[in-house]
């Protein structure tokens, strides 16, 4: 057990835990911010994607150890003071959902896109979103919320 | 004309307070036994209560499979919620209605066609009463049988159905919250269990010292006969415990599963239970029209699938006082209410079943061996909640799983080159082994107890209920003699069961691509031949209309490798319509890249969420026939994580267009699962044509495309 401190969703935390737990059972168990999804475990399904300093990065399992003094955001750090973001936005007006369950970690992806390319092209948002699984099959309807959400319409 | 029948949900729920009640000021409360899985239905029903009641959207409010409160309506499944469910609660929804204007028109002496609602409030000539469903809620006693009777509303002053209402649980789910995997309670003892590598397996060794090593943290282990369970109050320390657990068990005895199984020579070489249907319509069969005698036949067949769902099963159990609360995303609340009491030894009346929303259920999922697992070790901690959660290697390794078919199908041929008789031979275990089939509570968890109960007899959906290896075997075209062979397995050592659409999507698929291949037997565009089998109008302006959408007929030249194929069916036979076109590239590997859908589904009740559907159903279809298939070696399931069980991904999903035929005065048709078998037909169609060879065994993979070209 050793304390571990770095920023959530702009506020700085401290953890006392041990430094090989997975992220994502830090925010979940210690930190309460269940938007964050378990998946696989295993890096291969993008529930659990955060973002690590701007970047997309799995969190099911990275150490916690690792993000000293990084910051992170999760899904409930991409609303503002309770305002949609506006990808949240955009898939509510694109109804881009059928169970829900893989959102949290594609609208991190998207946030990371849009900041990097905010004009991407069909082709660049599937590869941005490539390494997230959808079972539902609501893909379509995500790639338009994106383009949406760029301000480019569908 | 919608008829008013009586839905079986209302059959077996016939007292209208079990299904509405009118609760604080200006809401109404709807109970239902259908849950959300994914597919908005409780957007839909709140819809058609809405529109029924004349109240705002907002002024109601579901209850979806809470044992204690909702009606009893089996599983959630069929694409039968709102065909069914909805039914029950349009009929409901009128049927109070009446009665509470009849009562008003009797108070103020005046005709009812004088009164009418809004948001709730009563009106009468237009003109506020000042009286509304809650101020005379005391004056209705709600505790009478539904007569079915009362009018119901006509599609034409429809103003809420079939509008697309936007999905109510959306805005919280992309703010991350609302699944059962987050519902934390103080002081919650974590879960996990080992699973056996196949069914019936005994465990022959187990290093607890080593297990409780690797779990780094205290962790306490419960077992009884087979069934084993890691328990603590740290969630990284149980998990830790099964992972190593799985990998340390050694076992033995049961019923290993062969490498392959599955295959179409294995199916065939099992014993079987074996009937013969037949159902062509003779008098089409002019004896003087002279057949070609040429007879057809070809071999098609589908592997193992896992409905690999991307949240992993979960559940939360209390038992108190005698009294047990689970908390499950299964699909059907009150047979896991009956089936857990059952399993357990408990009366039914002590047991609760909550449903929480989990990810998307295509079928017959872990979800109820989950809720069993919490269940069963809740009872052997009194007092504590108890939370278990599948890891995702258990989801893929011991979850139920979609059996392989083999379809064979022969024809013989008219002059016409149509088909004069025609045969589909299925070989497959059944397709449905949920909690209470057969008589068996098909908890795996509850199997590896000691002195489990014998497992009853198993046998397939009958044809009536539409059927599990044989749904959709039934052509829908026009033909003079129809024959269905059906080889029922039930010895398989697999526990298979439902997967979206059952066996209807592969049979499509054989269907399909076989009247394909009659088709170019007889020279003729395979739109228009099966223009040429289907008599029935509403039929065949489902077809028409996605050769329409799609340009079929004008024949566009394609890029090198491109090549378009359709598919159609009426799921079940009796449910939507739907007729998909694909247009696939085919390199080294296939990929489709457009797909457009045209679908009847009668009265719509939101036409986005139609579409959402359908779209998730041509998705999920695509991904059936071209990537999908369970392996086996060593006994077990061989695919443990997704990079073995890929599933279509984002970079390789087709643009969609959908068209809805308008048919608001025609019941409502279930269309959840109607897409995916037309989309793997016309891929596969597709790709017989870019090939110029038809890949009869799936999935449509690289190495098949490779086998299938060498074999000549």
């Amino acid at each position: 057990m050793s304390e571990h401190r770095f920023t959530v969703n702009g506020r700085e935390v401290r953890v006392e835990t041990d430094g090989s737990n997975p992220l994502l059972s830090v925010l979940r168990d210690e930190l309460a911010l269940r938007g964050t999804r378990f998946g696989c475990g295993t890096e291969q399904c993008g529930s659990c994607m955060v973002l690590i300093d701007g970047e997309p990065a799995y969190s099911c399992s990275r150490e916690v150890a690792t993000v000293a003094g990084k910051s992170v955001t999760t899904v409930e750090g991409l609303s503002n003071n309770g305002a949609l973001h506006p990808l949240q936005q955009a898939f509510l007006d694109e109804q881009a959902g059928q169970c829900g369950y893989c959102l949290s970690g594609i609208l991190i992806s998207a946030a990371a896109l849009l900041k990097r390319n905010p004009k991407p092209s069909r082709d660049e948002i599937m590869q941005a979103l490539d390494p997230h699984l959808c079972r539902c099959g609501m893909h379509n309807r995500v790639i338009r919320a994106v383009q949406r959400a760029a301000g480019a319409g569908p | 004309m919608i008829s008013n029948t009586l839905p079986l949900s209302l059959i077996d729920n016939p007292i209208l307070s079990q299904w509405i009640a009118f609760e604080e000021q200006g809401r109404v409360r709807i109970a239902t036994g259908k849950v959300e899985i994914g597919q908005g239905i409780l957007t839909a029903f709140t819809q058609i209560a809405a529109e029924e009641l004349d109240v705002a959207p907002e002024q109601v409010r579901i209850v979806s499979g809470e044992t204690n409160v909702s009606p009893s309506e089996y599983f959630t499944s069929g694409s039968y919620s709102v065909s069914v469910g909805g039914a029950s609660i349009r009929l409901v929804c009128a049927e109070v209605r009446s009665l509470f204007l009849d009562r008003l028109a009797e108070a103020l002496k005046c005709p009812v066609g004088e009164l009418s609602i809004e948001n709730g409030q009563f009106l009468r000539a237009g003109k506020p009463l000042n009286k509304d469903y809650w101020s005379m809620k005391g004056e209705i006693a709600l505790e009478r049988r539904a007569s079915g009777t009362a009018p119901t509303k006509s599609p034409s002053k429809y103003r809420i159905v079939g509008k697309s209402l936007p999905r109510l649980d959306l805005p919280a789910k992309v703010k991350g919250s609302a699944f059962i995997q987050d519902i934390a309670p103080e002081n919650v003892v974590h879960a996990r269990v080992l699973r056996r590598p196949w069914r019936h397996a005994r465990l022959a060794a187990l290093d607890e010292t080593a297990v409780r090593k690797a779990a780094k943290g205290p962790i306490e282990l419960l077992r009884e006969g087979d069934f084993v369970a890691f328990t603590g109050a740290s969630e990284i320390a149980v998990s830790r415990a099964a992972e190593v657990a799985r990998a340390l068990a050694r076992w033995e005895g049961g019923t290993p599963a062969p490498d392959d199984i599955g295959e179409p020579a294995w199916l065939k070489a099992q014993a079987s239970r074996d009937r013969t249907v037949e159902n062509g319509q003779p008098g089409r069969a002019q004896e003087d029209r002279t057949k070609s005698g040429r007879t057809v036949q070809a071999l098609y067949s589908r592997p193992f699938l896992t409905y690999a769902s991307i949240g992993t099963a979960c559940a939360l159990a209390e038992f108190k006082d005698g009294a047990l609360s689970v908390w499950s995303h299964t699909q059907g609340p009150s047979i896991l209410r009956d089936w857990l009491a059952r399993a357990l030894g408990m009366e039914t009346a002590k047991v609760t079943v909550f449903h929480r929303q989990g990810a998307g259920a295509y079928g017959h999922n872990t979800a109820d061996d989950a809720a069993f697992d919490a269940a069963f070790i809740a009872t052997r901690m009194s007092g504590r909640t108890v939370r278990v959660l599948w890891p995702r290697e258990d989801e893929f390794l011991a979850a139920p799983i979609s059996t392989a078919m083999a379809i064979e199908l022969r024809a013989t041929l008219d002059a016409d080159n149509k088909p004069a008789d025609w045969t589909i031979e299925i070989w497959s275990p059944p397709h449905a082994q949920r909690p209470g089939m057969n008589g068996n509570a098909n908890f795996t968890g509850a199997e590896a107890l000691p002195n489990p109960p014998p497992q009853k007899e198993l046998s397939d959906i009958p044809d009536e209920r539409g059927g599990g290896a044989t749904r959709n075997a039934f052509a829908i075209y026009d033909l003079p003699r129809h024959r269905v062979i059906h080889h029922m397995i039930p010895g398989a050592p697999l526990r298979t069961s439902s997967l979206r659409g059952l066996g209807a999507w592969a049979n499509v698929y054989a269907i399909e691509g076989f009247i394909d291949e009659l088709a170019e037997i007889a020279g003729e565009d395979p739109v228009t031949y099966r223009l040429s089998l289907l008599s029935d109008p509403r039929t065949r302006k489902v077809v028409e209309t996605a050769a329409q959408i799609s340009g079929w007929f004008e024949r566009r030249p394609l890029p090198e490798g491109c090549a378009r194929g359709f598919g159609f069916a009426r799921y079940k036979n009796i449910a939507s319509f739907a007729a998909v076109v694909a247009e696939v590239e085919v390199n080294e590997d296939v990929r489709v890249k457009r797909v457009w859908c045209a679908a009847d589904a009668g009265l719509v009740i939101s036409p986005d969420g139609a579409k959402n559907q359908l779209e998730g159903g041509i998705i999920m279809g695509a991904s059936f026939v071209m990537k999908e298939r369970v392996n086996f070696a060593g006994g077990r399931v061989a695919n443990a994580t997704w990079a073995d069980y890929p599933i279509l991904r984002f970079s390789e999903v087709p643009e969609i267009e959908i068209a809805l035929i308008d048919n608001p005065n025609e019941p409502t048709l279930g269309l959840g699962e109607a897409s995916v078998g037309p989309t793997g037909a016309a891929i596969g169609n597709a790709v017989a044509r870019a090939l110029g060879k038809r890949i009869r065994n799936l999935p449509l993979t690289r190495e098949r495309i490779a086998a299938t070209l060498l074999a000549d």
